[in-house]
């Protein structure tokens, strides 16, 4: 016999504790925080309890179910439309007012809900007394303590959950708010006048559209036209006839009286069940918050945050990432010695081993920094920055919350674009993601500190940090370019909750840096592997090249002229004619070397794009370099090793071929400008196709960066031409 | 008085939330309503945005956006 299923749905604010929970439950690995909105994605786990099969849906966190955002619309839309059995509305205990408006959207739907009242334990402790037999009594439903990290009243959760789930109730009689009877009429008037009119069937239940319709909300409205047709444009006509009534009775707009009421109906529950202990209590949270949103020393300790924080990542980073960089080079050398000359081999040292160990050696770097990320989210102090960061963002005319993800862009693109869905509005969303990739990644770094080492050595970090900069300046510039023509508008209000500071627990931080790594390394490992095949291929290819001389005859005449030098010699001489002969046969390699990869494929693509980049005093190699950089920007500085003839890795040999080229001090610079600006790799292009989810939006992040890199990157070395620099 | 005209740790009863649709809505359905008890905690190192309690919890608000909201009783 199988096992019964059921879905539960786990619904609640942001901070309510609903993402411990949903791990208390499914044991899968998901982050917890407390940035507001950080449960973004709709996470399931399915688990095995008192006989039945649980499909557990961690819904996102949200205030509301008026779809306002990406995740309110997300967490209504599985309601209605997917029906689970049961409902769980997690509610801080110790915010049980607030909770509440959530609680009687989720009742007025008509589903089987359930209360999870959370952390009781942290709310007693703040003088705060919940009669939870009371609230359960007047609103019918049944109710849960719970504390989510303790991991207790669970299995009672769950539990009364499913007995809700299989019992046969008839949620719509249950309570729910009433309204005025100006109010209540016209629904029951609408309601009539679909009794009336048998043909209409609407999509959801009766009720909870009229009230949504006479809400205004366009979804609904939306929805009832598409099932209904023209029965639906009558119907809506009806529905706008009531609104203009009640708008004309109240003085305001319907949806503003039926929120007031629904805080009413909440107000006149919580007299009832709510006692607060008016005890002089230590706030631990507010004292903390007296210095770090201080207004004198409020700002230099988040930049010190930043500072550590950086300093962690690159500093603290760069020894793991010296192990990885040997354990990779050493691994790649013990097969160049065991495997047999083949294609194969090629293909896999020069491809595969490249490629990948060059994602592999920053792997230390994104989990530190996303170590830090989950610090700052589950303390509580990531929307303390929002807070402190928003009179500056809203220069740019975005949201303080979008500084998280910009500044996460100076680690990876990927995930700050992800972290983007924390914006309410879409035009913020799509802003932040035009501007994220100018922050520049973490995998840009090493191009820059190659280049400036070989070319700036003495002013290499200045020069980096002028790069970093222009990338900001740039940012901000285009911020307010796309403000004020194609995002037009005001960004999204700033009404944001500033939760109180938790101990983050040592798992949640784990699971959440666990989490994003992999993700990241999934994708990028995935992409790159491909990305360096092809790379290799279109270098390796094609076999049968017709070098311009015969490489082979010439290195063997220059042995045997050699060597019968060396016959003739004796003592010491014989051990410097050994030693021209090495470095004459190394010559002529290098030249073969040289000829092959420009015969090559890739070679055909540098000379074809050559003119392009001429202007910014990049030549044939430096295109195919900046091209590869494509698949991931880490490349960019393992096929400069390989086209300038340097062998794959060490900036030593690198350095002598770079100084020894065409490229010139102001070329490197425009070079990295040209970096810091163009085309985002294929991960984070992939990632803005996925969070725009228009293929409108990422052709033009393609196009405008690229742009923007080339005359940036044009204006520096033409103009540092002008002033006199080379 | 306005809330937006305020000052760090005085307190009132929200007289009228104003402003436009999606906004004023948000903001009503944070709790911030005709009648709730609004504390102004403090405000913003640069002067915006202010932190509000209402509802036994801390909520931030744009001086532009507090400048919609009128408060009575303030001490």
């Amino acid at each position: 016999m199988s096992k019964k299923s059921l879905t539960i749905a786990l619904a609640g604010n942001p901070n309510s504790g609903k993402t411990t929970i949903f791990n208390n439950i499914t044991g899968t690995r998901q982050k917890v925080g407390n940035w507001p909105g950080v449960t973004v994605e709709k996470k399931e786990g399915i688990v095995n309890r008192h006989g039945y099969e649980l499909k557990i849906i961690d819904l996102p966190g949200t205030y509301s179910l008026t779809p306002f955002s990406v995740e309110e619309i997300v967490a209504r839309d599985f309601v209605l439309d997917a029906r689970p059995d049961v409902v769980i509305d997690i509610i801080d205990a110790s915010n049980l007012e607030r909770s509440l408006y959530l609680a009687t959207q989720l009742r007025e739907i008509d589903c089987k809900v359930l209360f999870a009242l959370n952390m009781a334990d942290v709310a007693r402790a703040r003088g705060i007394k919940v009669d939870a037999k009371k609230l359960s009594e007047l609103l019918d439903l049944p109710i849960v303590f719970t504390i989510g990290n303790k991991n207790e009243g669970i299995d009672e959760l769950l539990k009364k959950a499913i007995e809700l789930a299989e019992s046969d109730i008839d949620t719509s009689g249950k309570r729910k708010v009433k309204y005025n009877k100006d109010i209540e009429n016209s629904i029951s008037e609408l309601r009539g006048f679909i009794e009336k009119n048998t043909e209409i069937s609407l999509p959801y239940k009766t009720r909870w559209t009229i009230i949504k319709l006479l809400e205004n909300d366009k979804i609904v409205r939306e929805r009832v036209l598409q099932k209904m047709g023209d029965q639906g444009k009558k119907f809506i006509q009806q529905v706008q006839l009531h609104r203009e009534l009640l708008a004309d009775r109240f003085n305001d707009d319907p949806e503003i009286i039926m929120t007031d009421e629904r805080y009413g109906f909440i107000a006149g529950i919580i007299k009832e069940v709510l006692a607060t202990v008016t005890k002089q209590r230590i706030d631990i949270s507010r004292n903390i918050d007296l210095v770090l949103t201080n207004r004198f020393i409020g700002f230099p300790i988040f930049i010190f945050f930043i500072w550590a924080m950086f300093q962690l990542t690159f500093s603290l980073g760069a020894y793991p990432m010296e192990w990885l960089e040997n354990s990779v080079g050493w691994f790649s050398i013990s097969l160049d010695l065991i495997l047999p000359d083949s294609l194969f081999k090629d293909l896999f040292i020069n491809g595969v081993i490249a490629g990948v160990g060059s994602v592999i050696v920053f792997l230390p770097n994104i989990l530190i920094l996303f170590f830090c990320i989950a610090l700052f989210e589950d303390t509580g102090y990531m929307s303390r920055a929002a807070f402190l960061m928003d009179r500056i963002m809203h220069l740019i005319g975005l949201h303080g919350k979008s500084f998280i993800p910009m500044l996460m862009g100076f680690g990876c693109s990927v995930p700050a674009i992800m972290a983007t869905r924390t914006l309410e509005s879409e035009k913020d969303r799509i802003l932040t993601i035009l501007i994220t990739p100018f922050m520049s990644c973490s995998a840009k770094l090493p191009i820059y500190i190659v280049l400036t080492g070989i070319f700036f050595s003495a002013k290499a970090g200045n020069v980096i940090f002028c790069i970093y900069f222009a990338g900001i300046i740039l940012a901000i510039l285009t911020g307010r370019l796309f403000r004020s023509s194609l995002l037009m508008g005001a960004d999204a209000p700033f009404v944001m909750e500033l939760p109180p500071y938790r101990v983050p627990m040592v798992k949640s931080l784990i699971i959440h840096m666990w989490d994003r790594s992999k993700m990241f390394l999934k994708k990028m490992g995935g992409v790159i592997l491909i990305g360096s095949v092809v790379i290799w291929a279109l270098s390796a290819f094609p076999r049968n090249i017709q070098y311009s001389r015969d490489y082979i005859a010439e290195i063997n005449n220059v042995r045997s002229l050699y060597n019968t030098q060396i016959m003739a010699a004796d003592g010491l001489d014989r051990q410097n004619i050994e030693n021209e002969r090495d470095d004459a046969i190394a010559e002529l390699e290098t030249a073969r070397k040289a000829e092959e990869i420009e015969k090559s494929y890739m070679g055909h693509i540098g000379k074809i794009l050559a003119p392009v980049f001429a202007p910014l005093g990049i030549d044939w190699r430096g295109s195919v370099a900046l091209l590869t950089g494509f698949v991931a920007k880490e490349i960019v500085v393992s096929t400069m090793g390989i086209l300038y003839l340097a062998g794959d890795d060490g900036t030593g040999t690198l350095k002598n071929a770079l100084l020894s080229s065409d490229m010139t001090p102001l070329s490197a610079l425009a070079m990295m400008v040209f970096v810091l600006l163009y085309l985002p790799c294929i991960a984070t292009v992939a990632t803005i196709k996925q969070e725009t989810n228009s293929y409108k939006w990422t052709l033009f992040s393609i196009i405008y960066t690229t742009s923007l890199a080339w005359v940036a990157a044009f204006c520096v070395y033409q103009g540092g031409k002008i002033i006199g620099f080379s | 008085m306005l809330l937006s005209e305020m000052k760090e740790g005085q307190a009132g009863v929200i007289s009228r939330v104003g402003g436009n649709g999606a906004l004023r809505r948000r903001i009503l359905e944070m709790g911030i309503l005709k009648g709730s008890e609004i504390y102004v905690e403090k405000y913003a190192p640069l002067q915006d945005p202010l932190e509000l309690i209402v509802k036994g919890y801390h909520l931030s608000l744009r001086v532009e956006e507090a400048a919609q909201i009128t408060v009575r009783d303030v001490k």
